[in-house]
């Protein structure tokens, strides 16, 4: 009877102290409503380019890809995009494709933009935003990297060195 | 129709007036002492009550009539309207306990209620798009009929307090009671001197920058003591003596803070000149003239908590929930007036468990009575007028 | 085996047990009958073990005062938060850090550094819900399952020094019994009898109240704290363009993708000359809002939709979105939040010969997607080198966009002519017009258009429904305890005497005119009472 009583407590208190924990954890982690983060399987999408090609994200299975969110107005944007170019030629042979998706804007500003840098790299161009939403992008620029399953490997807000996207690539090489 | 309302409302005004002096005649015990007195004048100040509750609906009825939504849009409307409820609520409650010292405090409270709103501009006002919905004279009504019933609570220990608090000696509890009827006491000074001034015409104006950094100008209606943070005077009227701290929010800042103080004020030289007249503590002097059974008092204080509490949950919290829901798309949204409401809530809550256990009945639960009120008051003051949020009427 | 108290009348009762269940007679010698009736003088569940630790934790939130004191600390954290505006109330596009203390000074700088901007959400502040909430459990579940055993065993006769100290107690001679039964019974109570006593009860139920209503708090944070697990909550912001169509985010399921068509957005003003409110109108600067409305329509993708792909979209349903008036489909509701007025949209420009001001022709320009190239015909072109839709110089002070917005929008432009093979270049912004070098010809403006756009609030809410059941309950208990109360009375024969004896959870005055009727009608002595 006594015995009945301690384990009816302890599990009551058990529970009771699980579910308050959670909804701290869950209140400081809030904003990961459909935020795409390490582990998650990338969401398909598909957008047209500069050029005019489709881009689907699925046609890249088997190859790293380094997907970037960016805009041409974001300054630090515009400092890693030389960056980017220089490792793509480097590491397009050896299967690492980067996406650099551009958050809605104009097909002029993009293109001026692109050929500003000689920029080589597909730039699928998410008028409508939609997938920045999906993926849950907030400041950008923003780094999401997927190995040859699909899977995500790595996501970062921060604007990157050289260095860092070199170690980017060798992260997602297949 | 529109004037057919204020002059029902004036009436209702007079008419709790005269009731009030109905039950005063009803305690007084200097001529006649006899029971058949006090149940006579006690039955003619209830009679009036009832007809100034009447009139008082007729301008409800009138006002909604004219304006064609529920007169609860504004704070003068919505203030009225509490005072309303106040009395409804003594009404429910002599009806109960028959008890005419109730009335002699509860009908001035709810006289003073009414004046004050009647300080706040009486235009009929359109309904903002946030506004219109019937779930605004659902919640708005419930919430202050709940309050209402909480300030017969505070009334009643009120009285309790008076009646038992030692006078021989000042203490503590003489202080506080004392600060207790000051408030009030500021009150009639605020009122006083808002119809003095206004009718002596003051105003001085000064310019002043708002929050978009345009220059806008204000106009003070009393004389300047508390000037505004940052502004020019427009004309050579009196003051400004300081200027109000710059972290108060609002154009109308200073002007409120200015009221305010002119009610402190005016209430010191009130209070001062009672304190004269009756040469001791007003609470003092109005113990004398109380003669009511405590435990009665005490019984009246919970008995309007119990019954004001949950018509306030589900006025105040339930209906203002489903409400927000709608409008805002959420139920709650930690707005000051809802944070108020549910601190009102938890206080109440506090109260009632309180009275579980030994030592809290009587005095003490008095007291926490009279901090309940404060913090109503607070809630329908300070929050719509000082704090910033989405119910801040003006 | 568990330690019991066997009273006189027979009755075991637990361990700690101050009034008998059954006859209610005192088990110890100090026990004060009155103040014991709170619970029937019945163990509380918590007071009887108290060995290891988990007990001791299950003690401290079992108290009352434990209880009130967590009330009151959650009261006062809560005031604290309406100090100064929340994280969430202050404009977008500051920061915290410096807002607070630029706003109110080194208060707001410590408000800011103790984390009270943002209090209502803080782990100490859910800590204090959560522990208010064990406490509820706890001090419901060791009071009321007690509660319900002692007055379920409760029998008619009672010790007669329960009796005795009752609040009300009186002693008679030559009682009528069945007339007493009558006058009770008549008062709609509940009759009972035992060896010619009697016990009469009315209300008992309420006593149940309080229990009630904390099963609906529960109910209530349960709800709440549901709204932080994945899935459950939905809460995201749609601007949309008159004439354009969105994705509704957050809308994505197996059967699609839902978008919406801005139809059209409607802003009426109140007229300044409507007599009812003229007085209220022409005292305010300005004018006052009447309606906020969104026309749209609903559509949903294919199944198969992938997200970014043009959409194949299937009308679902027209509808008119008002504040106070939310648009509702599946589990979701879109609601009127906000909007802007005349955003830029197209923008017109007339290639013009500067000096005999003749035009060659119009170029309107779609802020949202420009042509690289606009041939005016007759060798007469215009091409767009730069676009900056929300025009600034940066630090370099070179031109450049704030964001992707067309707020400011300014253009290189390009001109050609058969006169200028190779181009003129002009720099064209809102009231700027810059070249390079002497031009022959200019961009002349000739007009923009605008158009509104609305902002809905996308919700969805699964814990809606719990949130409501918990208040429903909650109100319930709270009526059921408040305004109704449980009143006994007890009638003893004691040899010649007749003892009856009174007792109420509240309202005294209600059972005091209960007797006095009783007594009235019969000759029982009036019950006194005791101080």
């Amino acid at each position: 009877m006594k015995k009945k009583r301690l384990w009816f407590r302890s599990a009551l208190l058990a529970i009771l102290v699980l579910a308050i924990g959670y909804t701290i954890y869950n209140s400081i982690y809030e904003e990961s409503g459909t935020y795409i983060s390490k582990g998650d399987s990338a969401p398909n999408f598909v957008l047209t380019d500069l050029d005019g090609n489709q881009v689907e994200l699925e046609d890249y299975r088997g190859k790293g890809v380094f997907l970037n969110f960016w805009g041409t107005w974001c300054k630090p944007c515009e400092r890693e995009m030389p960056f980017m170019q220089r490792q793509y030629e480097k590491y397009k042979e050896q299967g690492v494709e980067i996406l650099a998706v551009n958050v809605s804007e104009t097909n002029v500003s993009v293109k001026n933009f692109a050929d500003r840098y000689r920029l080589s790299f597909p730039i699928p161009l998410d008028k409508q935003r939609e997938v920045t939403k999906a993926y849950g992008i907030g400041p950008i620029p923003t780094t999401i990297l997927i190995d040859k399953n699909g899977k995500v490997v790595d996501r970062t807000s921060d604007s990157l060195s050289e260095e860092k996207i070199i170690s980017f690539m060798e992260k997602i090489k297949p | 129709m529109a004037e057919i309302s204020s002059t029902l409302l004036y009436s209702a005004f007079i008419i709790y007036l005269f009731s009030t002096l109905f039950f005063a005649m009803s305690i007084s015990d200097k001529k006649n002492k006899d029971a058949a007195h006090t149940k006579k004048w006690g039955k003619v100040g209830f009679i009036s009550s009832c007809i100034g509750f009447v009139s008082q609906v007729g301008y409800f009825i009138t006002r909604w009539m004219a304006s064609g939504h529920a007169p609860v849009s504004n704070l003068f409307e919505f203030t009225t309207f509490f005072g309303m409820m106040m009395v409804l609520a003594f009404i429910i409650l002599y009806a109960i306990y028959r008890t005419n010292g109730l009335g002699v405090f509860a009908m001035p409270v709810a006289l003073l209620v009414i004046a004050y709103a009647s300080m706040f501009p009486r235009d009929i006002s359109p309904l903002i798009p946030a506004l219109q919905s019937d779930w605004l004279k659902i919640h708005v009504t419930t919430a202050a009929l709940g309050e209402g019933i909480l300030a017969i609570s505070f009334v009643s220990g009120l009285i309790y307090l008076i009646r038992t608090v030692d006078q021989s000696v000042s203490s503590k509890k003489t202080m506080w009671l004392e600060i207790i009827l000051y408030s009030l006491i500021s009150v009639v000074g605020f009122i006083v001197v808002s119809l003095a001034f206004k009718g002596a015409g003051y105003q001085s104006a000064f310019e002043i920058m708002n929050d978009q950094n345009q220059p806008v100008k204000i106009v003070y209606e009393m004389p300047v003591i508390a000037g505004p943070a940052d502004g020019k005077q427009l004309d050579d009227s009196f003051g400004p003596l300081f200027s109000t701290p710059s972290w108060m929010n609002g154009v109308n800042a200073s002007i409120k803070l200015n009221t305010f103080i002119w009610s402190l004020l005016s209430g010191v030289i009130l209070y001062g000149l009672l304190r004269l007249i009756l040469r001791k503590r007003i609470s003092a002097a109005l113990q004398t003239k109380v003669n009511m059974n405590s435990d009665l008092l005490d019984e009246i204080s919970y008995r309007a908590v119990a019954i004001g509490f949950p018509i306030f949950t589900l006025g105040a919290l339930i209906f203002a929930m489903i409400w927000a829901q709608q409008a805002w798309s959420r139920f709650w949204g930690w707005d000051p007036k809802e944070v108020w409401a549910l601190i009102t809530f938890l206080f109440y809550a506090a109260y009632l468990h309180l009275r579980l256990s030994r030592g809290w009945h009587g005095e003490k639960s008095a007291w926490l009575c009279v901090l309940g009120f404060w913090i109503i008051t607070f809630n329908l003051i300070a929050v719509n007028l000082v704090l910033v949020g989405l119910h801040s009427y003006a | 085996m568990m330690q019991t108290i066997t009273c006189e009348c027979g009755h075991s009762n637990p361990y700690g047990t101050s009034l008998c269940q059954a006859c209610g007679k005192p088990l110890t010698q100090d026990v004060e009958v009155l103040s014991s009736m709170r619970y029937e003088g019945s163990a509380r569940r918590s007071q009887t073990y108290n060995k290891t630790f988990v007990d001791h934790v299950w003690n401290f939130f079992s108290s009352v005062k434990v209880g009130v004191w967590l009330i009151v600390i959650i009261l006062v954290a809560a005031a604290i938060g309406t100090i100064f505006p929340q994280e969430t109330f202050i404009p977008p596009n500051v920061d915290p850090a410096t807002h607070y203390e630029s706003e109110y000074g080194t208060l707001g700088l410590i408000y800011y550094l103790l984390g009270f901007h943002n209090l209502y959400g803080s782990w100490w502040f859910i800590i204090l819900l959560g522990m208010l909430g064990l406490s509820i459990i706890v001090a419901s579940l060791d009071r009321g399952i007690p509660l319900y055993k002692a007055l379920k065993q409760q029998r008619v006769t009672r010790h007669d020094q329960f009796m005795k100290n009752q609040r009300l107690f009186s002693v008679s001679k030559d009682v009528e019994m069945e007339e007493v039964k009558y006058t009770l019974e008549s008062l709609r109570y509940k009759v009972r009898e035992e060896n010619g006593n009697i016990f009469a009860e009315k209300g008992r139920f309420s006593r149940w109240g309080a229990y009630v209503n904390h099963v609906g708090l529960i109910i209530f944070l349960t709800g709440a704290m549901l709204r932080f697990f994945p899935g459950m909550y939905v809460d995201d912001i749609l601007w949309v363009r008159e004439g354009e169509k969105a994705s509704i985010p957050g809308t994505a399921t197996d059967e699609g993708q839902y978008y919406l068509e801005n139809n059209e957005f409607i802003l009426e003003m109140y007229d300044k000359e409507e007599k009812k409110f003229n007085s209220a109108l022409s005292s305010v600067d300005g004018e006052v809002a009447k309606n906020y409305q969104s026309n749209v329509t609903l559509y949903k993708t294919k199944p198969d939709h992938t997200v970014g792909e043009d959409p194949e979209l299937v009308k679902v349903k027209d509808g008119e979105i008002r504040v106070n008036e939310p648009f509702k489909f599946d589990s979701f509701a879109l609601y009127q939040t906000d909007f802007k007025l005349n955003e830029f949209y197209k923008m017109s420009f007339e290639l013009e010969e500067k000096e005999s001001g003749k035009k060659f022709g119009k170029l309107t320009v779609d802020l949202h997607d420009p042509k690289q190239e606009y041939d005016l015909g007759n060798g007469y072109k215009v091409k767009i080198e730069e676009y900056f839709p929300n025009f600034i110089l940066d630090e370099q002070n070179e031109p450049s966009t704030v964001n992707n917005l067309p707020d400011n929008p300014a253009f290189v432009f390009s001109m050609y002519s058969p006169e200028t093979p190779k181009g003129e270049k002009a720099f064209v912004g809102i009231q700027k017009n810059i070249e390079s070098g002497e031009n022959q010809f200019k961009m002349s403006f000739a007009g923009i258009e605008t158009k509104d756009l609305t902002a809905l609030t996308v919700r969805k809410d699964h814990t809606l429904w719990i949130i409501a059941l918990g208040g429903l309950i909650f109100m319930i208990g709270v009526t059921q305890g408040l305004y109704w109360n449980y009143r006994r009375i007890w009638i003893k024969q004691n040899q010649d005497e007749v003892w009856a004896a009174a007792h109420t959870n509240k309202n005294w005055y209600g059972l005091k005119k209960d007797v006095e009727f009783l007594s009235n009608k019969t000759s029982l002595i009036p019950l006194e009472e005791k101080e």
